[in-house]
């Protein structure tokens, strides 16, 4: 049984309380259908369980099967240096057929972010190393495709696109 | 049962493109990652191929070069090679069908198709690792990445 390789610490992104019982890692890739697919049973998952459950999300890009991936994760992260992480995942998932240049810049805009800084940061290499080191901490937990999730560094073999499964290994959760 | 931990793995000559062919024997002083599959454009294979598309710099930390195998012709792992922007090589296995696969216990006789089996050679090709995944199940790369990880580990001891 695959397991979480790196803890859930300080880098990563989170919604909940690192208090909760359960915690839930996604290793997602914003410009992937089945993540957009999962993404909506997320936000179902965090409002009935919101306080049982730690969400945390890591970037796993496959750039090569998705040319805009990458990029997009860069803006998430961008982002999140100006405390809006949550926002653009958000924006992200539910523009997943425009994830061009423009638009991520266009999202910023919306988002209000200082525009300057976030082109600065989409390009730093914190931000890279940011999401490389997601993605090998991914590699080395068994994530073979997007999204893999784990619940309390178990990874996730019964989930099968619908609500249920998550909710069943939520509630199920050791 | 497939070929296990230790033993020297079978050397083979098989095309690796429609002019080229590859002959493991040459690749010594490599680490060498071999993935049988059953076959090409399944979903369970793509999603396998493409993750190890995506970790390739991470086998070169470790000084591996990973090989796809499977009996698909090597026109269709041209173009299946093509469609999915890989850059590794697949091998066929084609002619006479499957002999390699079998040669490592990784052959599905009832199918007709190679096993979807990893295994890790280390530079003087023996195998350090073998791994056969449950059918329809993609076996990830950490598998792989422990196992080169260990090589390394016994290398500094």
């Amino acid at each position: 049984m695959a397991k979480l390789n790196t803890p859930v610490g300080p880098r990563d992104h989170i919604i909940g309380k690192t208090s909760a019982p359960i915690t839930l890692v996604e290793y997602g890739d914003y410009q992937c259908s089945h993540c957009g697919h999962a993404y909506p049973l997320i936000k179902k998952l965090l409002k009935q369980y919101n306080n049982e459950l730690l969400f945390v999300f890591r970037n796993f890009p496959l750039q090569e099967s998705h040319p805009d991936a990458m990029a997009a994760a860069e803006a998430a992260e961008a982002a999140a240096l100006q405390n809006k992480f949550w926002e653009m995942h958000d924006l992200l998932y539910e523009h997943q057929d425009e994830l061009d240049e423009n638009n991520l810049m266009y999202f910023a805009e919306t988002l209000n972010l200082n525009i300057d800084k976030f082109e600065n940061d989409c390009n730093s290499s914190g931000v890279t190393s940011k999401i490389e080191s997601d993605f090998e901490s991914g590699i080395r937990s068994g994530v073979n495709g997007t999204p893999t999730f784990f619940i309390n560094d178990k990874r996730l073999d019964s989930y099968d696109a619908t609500y249920e499964s998550l909710a069943d290994a939520v509630m199920n959760a050791e | 049962m497939i070929l296990q931990k230790g033993t020297p793995a079978p050397d083979f000559e098989l095309n690796s493109t429609p002019d080229q062919k590859l002959k493991l024997s040459d690749l010594k002083g490599q680490r060498i990652i071999l993935a049988f599959y059953p076959a090409d454009w399944s979903p369970v294979c793509s999603d396998q191929m493409g993750l190890y598309n995506e970790t390739l710099s991470f086998f070169r930390k470790y000084n591996a070069q990973i090989l796809g195998i499977s009996v698909d012709s090597k026109w269709c792992h041209l173009a299946f090679s093509k469609h999915r922007n890989l850059h590794f090589p697949l091998l066929a296995d084609f002619e006479p069908k499957g002999k390699v696969s079998k040669e490592y216990g990784a052959y599905n006789e009832k199918e007709g198709t190679s096993l979807r089996a990893l295994f890790v050679l280390d530079e003087n090709g023996i195998i350090q690792w073998s791994y056969l995944s449950p059918e329809g199940i993609n076996p990830g790369a950490d598998g792989i990445l422990d196992a080169l990880e260990e090589l390394n580990k016994e290398k500094n001891k």
